[in-house]
């Protein structure tokens, strides 16, 4: 946005945030605005930055995990997972079966858990009450397993490199069925709220628009890219753990707009449903560690590895110096990425919309910020 | 204390043969995309990295290198030369612009020219460089005993394909880097974000300043000269009148 003390008689320059209920924690966005439509915008991020990266190189390759929790923190397990990964990528080790449904299981439960966040916020930004109150119902259901399987709600740090630290316990089969019958019908019960409801389809429908070509140019992943019909899922097209094993379908939008990507999200939560389902029937006892050693000394070399987080592509990149601690570790954080198409998706909408557009993008402030 | 081994010890299977992969592992199914990424040829191992400028020359690199984790495989796991028809064109077209190509863990990495950056990049994009169309992320290593300090590291992502290239590009202190913004425009915020880290300052960048840390902060933390404990010295002994207790 160009930067300008004399503006004209009809222009405004308008800051939202940082401390704005909208924004999802501490963004804060200049308007520049002709009455209340937005003729242009810039971010202004790193209110919550914490040096993450450079605390990595100075913590041993297992101590950086946790932190790795506190970045996308409505979604700790599939951050914790994604680092883990990349370390196993870059040691060169196999983990075993169960511990590689485990970890699905809880990525999934993790998904379905973000998207109820952003599902109750999103609308509640819109102007709908109501959801929020049952997807945190919901939510809760989700937490109450992390919390009986790692002894924490949010931060689970729920995976080791190498594997899992604990076994599952007792009926968490169970629990998780329990759960996928209990919330298959809630799906519909938001749906019902919401899909065909007059004020929500006025308010989404054609609002923040995204091509699939400036999606693509603009590093966009995630739901968001899919909404705007590109077809295309970490999950499927490079599968990690066991994703090659389960069978899921990719839902994607058509019109690229904010209503196209809310059907996409409950599609997913659907999915990932079936993802649970499956990956509980495979589980069978067996080991839940892989050949690591106490000391994480991975060889000389960098890897790049990325999973389908709930906002989109999580990458790490690793640089190994062969000593115990990483030399650098990158975080290619989704929502970072995504944030960058706000500017021209709320161009030409109005003041009420880019409320709308930040929504949808499902942004987590920690994560862009790291 | 996280890492102790806790599953059954089935060390029978303690396999020579392991494979150098974990998440990612074996071809990507057909989904969409015709699936054709170039193989991991097993190149002929054992000859070494040409220019060694690829793996990470860090403090104690020598010393470390034999010592590998316990439970790693006996193979030795470092870069090799990569071979692939994509380099052979590039090659040809570009001639000396790629100055080393190696493959580790599945991921080619090529070391670009500066001088060529861009058009190389502009021709990994279009439809016959192999359809790189996202940049997937930009940023940047710090190597402060290096004549050129700084990797510039590009990761880019063929949909075509279904494939991952990371191309680096060398820089020393000071010296600019092309902005790659005009032809990935997600690489805005991306050398940004390097350049408030780094330091590095880029050609062409339509915005270049701070995005993480406040505009009047001095420094970029993420160099390796930075020290993590004495950053806020010099606001103490303004604003306080003492020495930092650090």
């Amino acid at each position: 946005m160009q930067e300008t003390t004399f503006l004209d008689a009809n222009e405004l320059l308008l800051n939202m945030g940082p401390q704005h209920p909208a924004t999802h924690g501490v963004l804060r966005v200049k308007l520049k605005l002709d009455g209340e439509r937005v003729l242009g915008s810039e971010c202004v991020i790193g209110y919550l930055h914490r040096g993450v990266e450079k605390i990595a190189e100075n913590r041993t390759y297992a101590q950086f995990a946790p932190y790795t929790d506190r970045m996308d923190y409505v979604a700790a397990v599939t951050n914790g997972m994604g680092y883990v990964e990349a370390v196993e990528k870059l040691l060169g080790v196999e983990i075993p079966a169960r511990a590689q449904y485990t970890r699905m299981i809880l990525a999934e439960l993790q998904r379905v858990a973000s998207h109820l966040v952003w599902l109750g916020t999103h609308a509640l930004d819109i102007g709908a009450m109501t959801p929020v109150f049952y997807t945190f119902r919901e939510r809760e259901e989700i937490l109450k397993i992390f919390e009986k399987y790692c002894g924490a709600r949010m931060t689970t740090h729920a995976f080791r490199i190498g594997g899992l630290q604990y076994d599952l316990y007792d009926f968490f089969e169970q629990e998780c069925l329990k759960f996928c019958d209990y919330f298959l019908p809630k799906i519909d019960e938001y749906e019902q709220l919401l899909t065909k409801n007059r004020i929500w389809i006025d308010r989404t429908k054609g609002i923040g628009v995204l091509s699939a070509e400036d999606a693509v140019a603009y590093g966009v992943t995630g739901p968001v890219l899919r909404g705007s019909g590109v077809k295309w899922d970490i999950r499927k097209v490079q599968p990690y753990e066991a994703y090659d094993q389960v069978e899921f379908e990719v839902p994607t939008g058509t019109h690229g707009d904010t209503y196209d990507r809310y059907l996409v999200r409950i599609q997913e939560m659907r999915q990932s449903v079936r993802i649970i389902r499956q990956c509980v029937e495979r589980l069978a006892p067996g080991p839940i560690f892989g050949k690591v050693g106490k000391v994480i000394k991975p060889p000389v070399g960098e890897v790049y590895h990325s999973i389908e987080a709930p906002k989109g592509e999580l990458g790490y990149f690793v640089v190994s110096d062969g000593t115990t601690n990483p030399y650098r570790v990158r975080v290619r954080p989704p929502s970072f990425v995504n944030l960058q198409a706000l500017d021209i998706m709320i161009h030409d909408h109005l003041v009420a919309d880019v409320v709308a557009v930040i929504g949808t993008l499902d942004i987590v402030l920690g994560e862009v910020d790291r | 204390m996280a890492d102790e081994p806790k599953g059954p010890p089935n060390a029978a299977d303690e396999g020579e043969a392991k494979k150098p992969t974990s998440g990612a592992s074996g071809p990507p199914p057909p989904s969409g995309a015709e699936a054709a990424p170039p193989k991991p040829t097993p190149s002929p191992a054992g000859s070494p990295a040409p220019g060694s400028a690829a793996t990470p020359a860090a403090p104690k690199a020598g010393v470390a290198a034999p010592a590998k984790a316990p439970a790693a495989a006996k193979a030795p796991v470092k870069p090799e030369p990569w071979s692939s028809p994509l380099l052979d064109e590039l090659q040809k077209r570009f001639p000396g612009a790629v100055e080393e190509a190696v493959i580790f863990r599945q991921m080619p990495s090529l070391t670009v020219a500066k001088e060529s950056l861009l058009s190389l990049c502009q021709f990994l994009k279009g439809e016959e460089g192999g359809g790189y169309t996202l940049l997937t992320d930009e940023t940047a290593v710090d190597y402060p005993k290096r004549e050129k300090r700084f990797e510039i590291i590009y990761h880019l992502y063929s949909f075509k394909r279904n494939d991952r290239l990371r191309l680096k590009v060398l820089a020393a202190e000071g010296e600019k880097v092309p902005s790659v913004v005009g032809i990935w425009p997600t690489a805005n915020w991306l050398e940004r974000e390097v350049y408030d880290m780094f330091g590095v300052l880029y050609d062409g960048h339509p915005d270049l300043k701070r995005i993480l840390l406040p505009d009047g902060w001095t420094g970029h933390p993420l160099r390796k000269d930075h020290d993590i404990l004495r950053q806020d010295d010099a606001w103490v002994k303004t604003n306080l009148g003492i020495e930092s207790g650090q």
